[in-house]
């Protein structure tokens, strides 16, 4: 009771604290050449407030305080103390406050870091950042308040989803938020240095860290929750086109590309629009995600809260804010590029662009995947449903020319005054596809595209080797996230080439058998744990050498609330991953028996590390 | 010129995503089979219940008649609930109870009829439960009214008295 009460006023003060925070900067911004202290403090005491009120709800969580509304749908008394404090941030409004709290602390880490710019840039990003705030705030307040009271108080909660029960899962959101909300920082200053007009190569080196820091987070988030899809979902993949997949993906495309204009901004004032519309974009596209998850306009294993009087609330908030950057974009950016610097064709500045242009290409065919659906079902209400094979057909042959870019772009200052370089590039090329192709040969696979496709990735794979060992190049940073991307396309594309499944059903006793795999399904165990009731199945599996491995995957039964769910059971090696999952078959006795054996998937997880590595030792330099 | 045609494009453009996300939000993404209300019969081909004898959707309803068709199984248990209120309605003349056996065992069905008493003027069986979808039945049991091959109204779940005195009034 205690809890809900301290959290519910602390968030009404943060509010209060919000609109306080307009004034001063009003006085500050036209009287003062320093930054008033009283803006510091009160930013620190609005972040206090919203942390005071988050740790109120982690403590109704633990203790189970059932007369708190959100701790009742969404918890339980048998749950584990980890789950308990994880099923904060597992439901609607937990997340919401989460969001709220990653908004604070970035704005007051904000103030405090930044050195070196202009005092008024700094108050107007506060200011813009507070809008944002105290939108969420009212958004949070009005229409879900996670601190509402229920009477009489129920005995016991409804419980977490099982689904949402999983170690990555409960890490998930906050790294992806702080990526998501990581991009709300740039988007205020980057509106705050359009107002005031002061785009420059500076400020480009000073925001580049905040949007390392976002993206580093936002790479980091996308990677968990696909490794949480895998393990858990049991779906035996990593990436379903999903559309709340989608929409995580979306601000990651957005910001990547920033990344690489801000690298230019850095050097020359030139792709200043570009900066500011991607920072525009990566926001709004953030903010578009919360739209489309909270809302329920889409059906998703995302969508948790089915609300429409939240969805009218963040659809105005987020054109709103549209609305206003595009009216500061136009109003006072006048583009200059032209007049300080002419593009050679033949620069790294070029190449950046064309990469630009296939980001925003790979971007459009993935928003276009997304909310098409939703625009045909209000214009025609027709209802369709965009799959993987439409993104797979659009996206892949870009992906040829994109990878090629990736390994010389970086490299077009040298091509003019080097000849060996050339030949070295030439020659790394033909060893790539005469590669591809052997391997391809020997696998009986579709060979033109695949030998294309995976000539190009080995291509950038072995540029980008050859470049750690070459002592004169010194992007370090770069060269690690172009490795792993390209690690991560090889991975990818052998994982789905060489990938095979059998699907067979099983009664206990029986054994299935083909040239190559010998499954026994050997006995079913039954285990009772604190919250759910696990039966295991006991597999022995056997390869064409002879060698035996055992695998138990379960069907777990939760009690609070009662669903089954299926756990795959996992062996994971460093060349492959075999995976065996069961499912209960309706009024029958046997099983349904699904066994994979996946090449290369833990070098999809180890690829995508090492991009967002890239960008933490790029973050890294920057401070020495 | 131009300088000014792109703002109000692009405003215009956004404007209407606004308006179609915010029409999006008012459409209920709950899909329910529709309604059968006032539509045409299904046509389906079928066995009859005593004598196993195969029959066809057409020879089941008659014109000018009012039927009401009831899905029914021996192992629901609201089904139980409802029979006694069928017995009831059938003492009425104007209307004929059909029966569709739904997945259901013969010899359970038989037992269930021997107990509780047959309300129906013909009982035709769906073993597999594809004749109910066809009807955008949601499962047992379900009943219909029925009058010229028209289906006026649809009741889901078991009929109580108050359900049955609203029939007797349609049906007058």
């Amino acid at each position: 009771m205690i809890y809900s009460f301290v959290g519910y006023y602390s968030l009404v003060l943060g509010l209060i604290i919000g609109l306080l925070l307009f004034y001063f900067s009003y006085k500050n911004f036209y009287t003062s050449y320093v930054l008033d202290t009283k803006i510091l403090t009160f930013t620190f005491l609005q972040l206090f407030f919203v942390f005071i009120s988050f740790l109120c709800l982690i403590f109704s969580f633990v203790v189970s305080d059932f007369s708190n509304e959100t701790v009742f749908n969404n918890s339980h008394t048998t749950k584990p103390l980890f789950y308990k404090i994880s099923g904060t941030w597992g439901n609607h409004e937990g997340s919401l406050l989460l969001w709220l709290l990653v908004l604070t602390l970035f704005i007051f880490l904000f103030l405090v870091r930044t050195k070196n710019q202009p005092i008024k840039y700094k108050i107007l990003t506060l200011v813009f950042q507070q809008i944002i705030i105290v939108g969420f705030f009212l958004f949070l307040i009005k229409t879900s308040n996670p601190f509402n009271y229920i009477f009489p108080i129920p005995l016991e909660g409804l419980g977490l989803n099982p689904i949402l029960q999983d170690p990555a899962l409960a890490i998930h959101p906050p790294i992806l938020y702080l990526g998501y909300v990581g991009s709300s920082i740039i988007f205020s200053s980057v509106l705050a240095a359009t107002s005031l007009k002061i785009i420059s190569t500076s400020w480009a080196s000073h925001i580049k860290k905040w949007v390392l820091i976002s993206w580093i987070f936002l790479t980091l988030g996308i990677l968990l929750g696909s490794i949480w899809a895998y393990y858990e979902l049991g779906w035996g993949g990593f990436w379903f086109w999903d559309p709340v997949e989608n929409v995580s993906l979306m601000p990651w495309l957005a910001l990547t590309t920033l990344l690489h204009c801000i690298l230019v901004l850095e050097k020359k004032t030139i792709l200043t629009s570009w900066v500011i519309i991607l920072s525009i974009a990566t926001f709004t596209l953030s903010m578009c995600g919360t739209f489309l998850v909270r809302s329920g306009i889409l059906n998703s294993v995302h969508t948790f809260a089915n609300d429409p009087e939240r969805g009218l609330f963040i659809l105005v908030f987020l054109f709103i804010l549209i609305f206003l950057s595009m009216l500061i974009f136009f109003f006072f950016h006048k583009d200059n590029d032209k007049k300080s610097y002419n593009f050679f064709w033949l620069s790294k500045e070029t190449s950046i662009l064309i990469n630009n242009w296939f980001m925003m290409y790979f971007l459009s065919v993935v928003l276009i995947g997304t909310v098409y659906p939703i625009f045909l079902d209000v214009i025609s209400s027709q209802k369709i449903s965009v799959g993987p094979p439409f993104y797979h057909k659009l996206m892949i042959p870009f992906l040829i020319p994109f990878l090629l870019m990736m390994a010389i772009g970086p490299k077009l200052r040298w091509i003019k005054s080097q000849i060996e370089s050339k030949i070295y590039l030439i020659s790394f090329l033909i060893i790539s596809i005469l590669l591809a192709f052997l391997v391809l040969k020997n696998f009986n696979q579709n060979i033109l595209i695949n030998t294309i496709l995976i000539s190009s990735a080995l291509y950038l794979f072995f540029i980008t080797l050859r470049d750690f060992f070459v002592k004169k190049y010194k992007n370090i940073s770069q060269n690690i996230a172009h490795f792993g991307f390209s690690l991560l396309i090889l991975s990818i594309l052998f994982n789905n080439l060489f990938a095979s499944e059998i699907i067979t059903n099983l009664k206990v006793g029986e054994t299935f058998k083909n040239s190559k795999t010998k499954i026994v399904f050997e006995s079913i165990d039954q285990q009772k744990e604190q919250n759910y009731n696990a039966f295991i199945a006991n597999f022995s599996i056997s390869n064409s050498n002879g060698e035996e491995e055992k695998f138990s995957p379960e069907l777990r039964i939760y009690n609070q609330p009662e669903i089954a769910t299926s756990e795959a059971d996992i062996k994971t090696t460093l060349m492959s991953d075999k995976f065996i999952v069961i499912n209960l078959v309706q009024n029958q006795d046997f099983f349904n028996v699904r066994y994979q054996v996946k090449p290369f998937m833990l070098w999809i997880w180890l690829s995508v590390i090492l991009i967002s590595f890239g960008g933490i030792v790029s973050f890294l330099q920057k401070r020495l | 010129m131009k300088n000014k045609i792109l703002p109000f494009g692009v405003i215009i453009i956004f404007g209407i995503i606004f308006f179609i996300f915010y029409k999006g939000l008012e459409e209920s993404k709950i899909y329910t089979p529709d309604l059968n209300a006032k539509k045409e019969l299904p046509v389906f081909n079928t066995k009859e219940f005593f004598s196993g004898k195969n029959i066809k959707s057409s020879s089941i309803f008659d014109l000018d008649k009012i039927y009401l068709l009831n899905i029914w199984s021996s192992w629901c248990v609201p089904c139980r609930q409802e029979h006694p209120i069928l017995m009831n309605l059938n003492l009425e003349n104007n209307i004929n109870i059909i029966g569709m056996n739904y997945k259901d065992k013969l010899k359970n069905a038989e037992n269930f009829l021997k107990e509780l008493g047959n309300p129906y003027k013909k009982i035709f069986i769906d073993l597999d439960g594809t004749i109910a979808i066809e009807w955008g039945a949601y499962g047992v049991p379900e009943s219909f009214l029925i009058y010229n091959n028209k289906i006026i109204k649809k009741y889901i779940g078991p009929l109580n008295q108050e359900l049955v005195d609203e029939i007797k009034l349609l049906i007058k």
